[in-house]
């Protein structure tokens, strides 16, 4: 197990500093542009499978967001409401994340907006993991009380699930999850959600016994 | 100073130059901003509305005095800073470029002694006699050290795992060894088990995806109902030999999460759980069956039970219509049934997803009591680590407020255990004014025969912008005797000091702030970890360097509490190693005691300040004469005990005094 510690070259020494003494906080990534020469052309800081997480998390996101935000208006308990009010209000915050994350590298950014997600004949290249169809969130939004618990569980636990997919997609492609901000935030999702699925599952088998009930 | 650091090419090096000037400046005027603030306009936070800047922020204190602040070193700037380890008078700063060791034998101007280049996320940094450890969990880190990290999806240059160096010349750190797990290391404990004193143990934590068993073999993503080997559901704990620590290895991988199915507390919202209690009563008192789920209690139907009272009657080869025995039977029975039932999986397991928690995010072992506390996935456990090398769950508890298990502290007499909630990771603004008060908080449990009861949330209590990433942080406590109290990062909702001596009511006592790292958008800052070390507070800041603070004395905090603090000395220091807190017989701790029976009126004011001359007339004396004045006052404070309105601190500083008198030469 023994390794030698190898010296550090001149080399790599200067291309830590250039790419991290200018971010403006902690951010192992500059902005683009203006960059200082280099002993050696900078390494690529993220990859097109990075791009394309970012971007399609974004659209798997904003149909949670849409469908959580349906618990008051949808009669569902206050358990689920909390659960919902927390997945509206987490997931909200790590689509600014992610749009900011490719705003400030000029990627194209996605919209947040759902509703091109919502509708029936939508393109089917936006259809991330785990996303529901059309057909399933027509059911679900006709759902009132506890029957929209259930749905609202079985649906976003095949979402959350989607998105366990995604990240496990990401590091499976050369180069990717790499970047900080992207290993990161990809490490959250894959904890935060595999965290929730275990609390939908218990939420879950609870109602599957209630529903016993006469 | 942002614009100032964005200064590209030939000009870095002055940029620097002003940044370090500047903060010299911050640093010398902290003090009269502190005195200034030491008592905030009523209704008013002086947190809310600090200006925005990387390194000249505004800044807002309370009972706290910033006696440092020192930037990164060249080769760390602009990268995160993360957690911090303490020995004899150097504090190791983890950097995800590696870490960098401070010599803080002068806390108003520590010098660094190295910064040492090993890129690695987090860079969680433990120590233990001549040994450093440090976690690799993201993808770019290397065996080698180098800086150019690794692009290969599959690499055998990659380092996920623990790193472990020499540092018997703190100096010149020496690349040992290193453990590489499946996981990566997101965190680690350092375990020290006093019955084996030839190794030390290491707890890995990691909340990562399993790499490929082609980069490290062995190394299962499958879940382990298809997969024994699975990585996930289990930690891993790595033997360290002291007399060959090149030979550390994993020696056990618990799996301390299996049938993890008690009934969390404090899950459900309060008016479920009221209406549900109600409707089982109801049905019980008509004679119906009724079980208990993740603390709810539901109404089981004719038709669930019907069946199962016939199989009853089945069992003892019975014939026609069950009995009063069989209902009696099947009752005694049917919460296990139930508990079955719902423990199982209850919907599809795809992409090795299972209930429970599949990793710890962070273990807090107290070796003392010999207990940990878990922080892991939506749970906090309570593990028995009397063997270290086979820890084992022995509670657990859940929570309907808290989104991801972060991290774990004992009070020191171990009768309370706080869990902080890292909802949103880390990365994400959650102290905003519409962020609710439990969510991203502490929870705290009282802690008695191993069941852990849930108390009260604790949330850094001012409001934050949105572009300051904030939520529950790493904390330490700061050994004030008689007391729980500590300390607390909130990321850029800055530093907390709490106590939580009463568990339902926990109160801030003092804090520390800064505005935004930047106005326009979030960047990443703030304290990841706050820490008392012998005396003072250190504060890894993100992107500002090493923050050290002295704690002030006032109405919440006296004096002769911080000196009685001050006393407690460490040789060396990892949080998540907690110490049991020891206090040297001295007058500081009798003083700190009545301090606070005059504070609580615990005791009648009278005698609080006939007991001060008294403590004041046996200071003076010496000898024999000082021991028998001293042992008169503990006598005496026997008897007060009786009539006081805080007995137990009463006797405590009755046992405060009479070590004071035997500690006499």
């Amino acid at each position: 197990m023994k390794k030698p510690l190898p010296q550090l070259g001149v080399r790599g020494v200067l291309a830590i500093i250039v790419t991290t003494a200018f971010s403006p906080a902690a951010q192992a990534q500059t902005d683009s542009g203006g960059s200082p020469p280099s002993p050696r052309p900078p390494r690529p800081p993220y990859t097109a499978a990075d791009v394309h997480f970012m971007s399609g998390m974004i659209l798997h996101h904003a149909q949670a967001v849409v469908i959580a935000g349906w618990a008051p208006t949808h009669g569902a308990s206050q358990s689920m409401r909390a659960l919902c009010e927390r997945i509206v209000v987490g997931q909200r915050d790590e689509i600014a994340l992610m749009q900011r994350w490719l705003g400030e590298r000029h990627e194209a950014v996605p919209e947040a907006d759902a509703s091109h997600t919502m509708m029936p004949g939508m393109d089917p290249s936006m259809m991330m993991p785990g996303m529901l169809t059309p057909e399933q969130l027509a059911e679900l939004d006709h759902a009132r009380g506890t029957e929209f618990d259930r749905l609202f569980l079985r649906f976003m636990i095949q979402h959350h699930q989607g998105a366990i997919t995604m990240v496990n997609q990401l590091f499976g492609s050369q180069g990717a999850g790499e970047e900080e901000g992207v290993f990161r935030l990809a490490s959250n999702i894959y904890a935060d959600q595999v965290t929730e699925i275990g609390r939908m599952q218990r939420m879950l088998a609870v109602l599957v016994l209630q529903e016993r009930n006469p | 100073m942002e614009s100032a650091l964005t200064v590209r090419g030939p000009l870095r090096s002055l940029s620097l130059a002003i940044a370090v000037f500047s903060l010299a400046a911050c640093a010398s005027s902290s003090s009269s901003a502190g005195e200034r603030l030491s008592t905030p306009a009523p209704g008013k936070d002086a947190r809310v509305g600090l200006r925005a800047g990387l390194m000249d922020a505004g800044q807002a204190a309370w009972n706290l005095r910033l006696v440092a602040n020192t930037p990164p070193s060249e080769k760390f700037v602009g990268v995160t800073n993360s957690d911090l380890s303490f020995i004899g008078h150097y504090v190791i700063q983890g950097n995800y470029n590696g870490f960098e060791v401070w010599d803080i034998s002068n806390p108003a101007r520590p010098t660094l002694k190295i910064g040492y280049l090993c890129p690695a996320s987090q860079s969680d940094v433990s120590v233990y006699r001549n040994l450093l450890f440090v976690s690799g969990e993201g993808m770019g880190g290397r065996l080698d050290c180098g800086t150019q990290g690794v692009h290969d999806s599959v690499s055998a240059e990659r380092l996920r795992g623990i790193r472990i160096f020499d540092v018997s010349d703190i100096a010149n750190p020496k690349y040992l060894a290193n453990v590489q797990t499946c996981r990566g290391s997101h965190t680690h404990t350092v375990v020290i088990d006093p019955h084996d004193t030839a190794n030390v143990y290491i707890y890995v934590s990691g909340s990562a995806p399993v790499r490929s068993p082609n980069e490290l073999p062995g190394c299962v993503k499958a879940p382990p109902d298809s997969n024994p080997s699975s990585a996930l559901f289990r930690i891993e704990v790595i033997k360290v030999p002291l007399a060959a620590p090149q030979q550390a290895a994993i020696v056990s991988s618990p799996r301390i999460f299996d049938s993890l199915t008690e009934a969390p507390r404090h899950a459900e919202a309060p008016e479920d759980i009221a209406a549900a209690a109600q409707a089982a009563a109801a049905a019980r008192a008509r004679g119906g069956f009724t079980a208990s789920v993740s603390g709810m209690e539901y109404v089981l139907p004719p038709q669930f039970i019907g069946p199962m009272l016939d199989s009853v009657v089945r069992t003892r080869q019975g014939t026609g219509a069950p009995t009063g025995a069989d209902s009696a039977a099947l009752r005694a029975a049917i919460q296990g049934i139930v508990d079955a039932l719902v423990g199982a999986t209850p919907s599809g397991t795809k992409n090795g997803v299972r209930p429970g928690p599949s990793q710890c995010h962070d273990i807090t072992v107290y070796p003392a009591i010999g207990l940990a506390g878990g922080a892991c996935g939506g749970y906090g456990l309570l593990l028995d680590i009397r063997d270290a090398a086979n820890p084992r769950r022995i509670g657990a508890v859940a929570d309907s407020n808290f989104s991801y298990w972060h991290s774990a502290t004992f009070n020191n007499d171990g009768t309370k255990l706080l869990f902080s909630d890292e909802w949103g990771g880390g990365g994400a603004p959650k102290c905003r004014a519409t962020d609710k008060p439990e969510w991203g908080a502490d929870a705290i449990f009282t802690l008695a025969d191993d069941r852990m009861t849930f108390q009260s949330y604790y949330k850094m209590p001012a409001p934050q912008t949105q572009f300051e990433n904030c939520v529950a942080h790493n904390g330490s406590l700061i050994p004030i005797p008689g007391r729980d109290i500590m300390v607390q990062g909130w990321y850029q909702g800055g530093i907390s000091v709490f106590d939580w001596t009463d568990p339902a009511h926990p109160k801030e006592i003092a804090f520390f702030d800064r505005g935004p790292v930047d106005s326009t958008k979030l960047a990443s800052g703030g304290s990841w970890s706050a820490y008392w070390y012998n005396g003072y507070i250190y504060s890894s800041e993100i992107a500002r360097g090493l923050d050290i603070f002295e704690l002030k004395a006032g109405p919440l905090v006296s004096q002769n509490e911080i000196d009685a603090a001050k006393l407690v000395h460490l040789d060396f220091f990892n949080t998540q190693d907690q110490p049991k807190l020891v206090w040297p017989a001295s007058f500081a701790v009798a003083r700190a005691y009545l301090d606070q029976l005059a504070r609580s009126n615990g005791l009648a004011a009278p005698r609080v300040a006939a007991l001060r001359r008294a403590l004041e007339r046996a200071e003076k004396l010496s000898g024999q004469p000082r021991r028998d004045a001293l042992t008169q006052v503990a006598r005496e404070l026997d008897g007060d005990a009786q009539g006081a309105g805080d007995q137990a601190k009463v006797r405590m500083l009755a046992t405060a005094v009479t070590d004071l008198a035997n500690a006499q030469p």
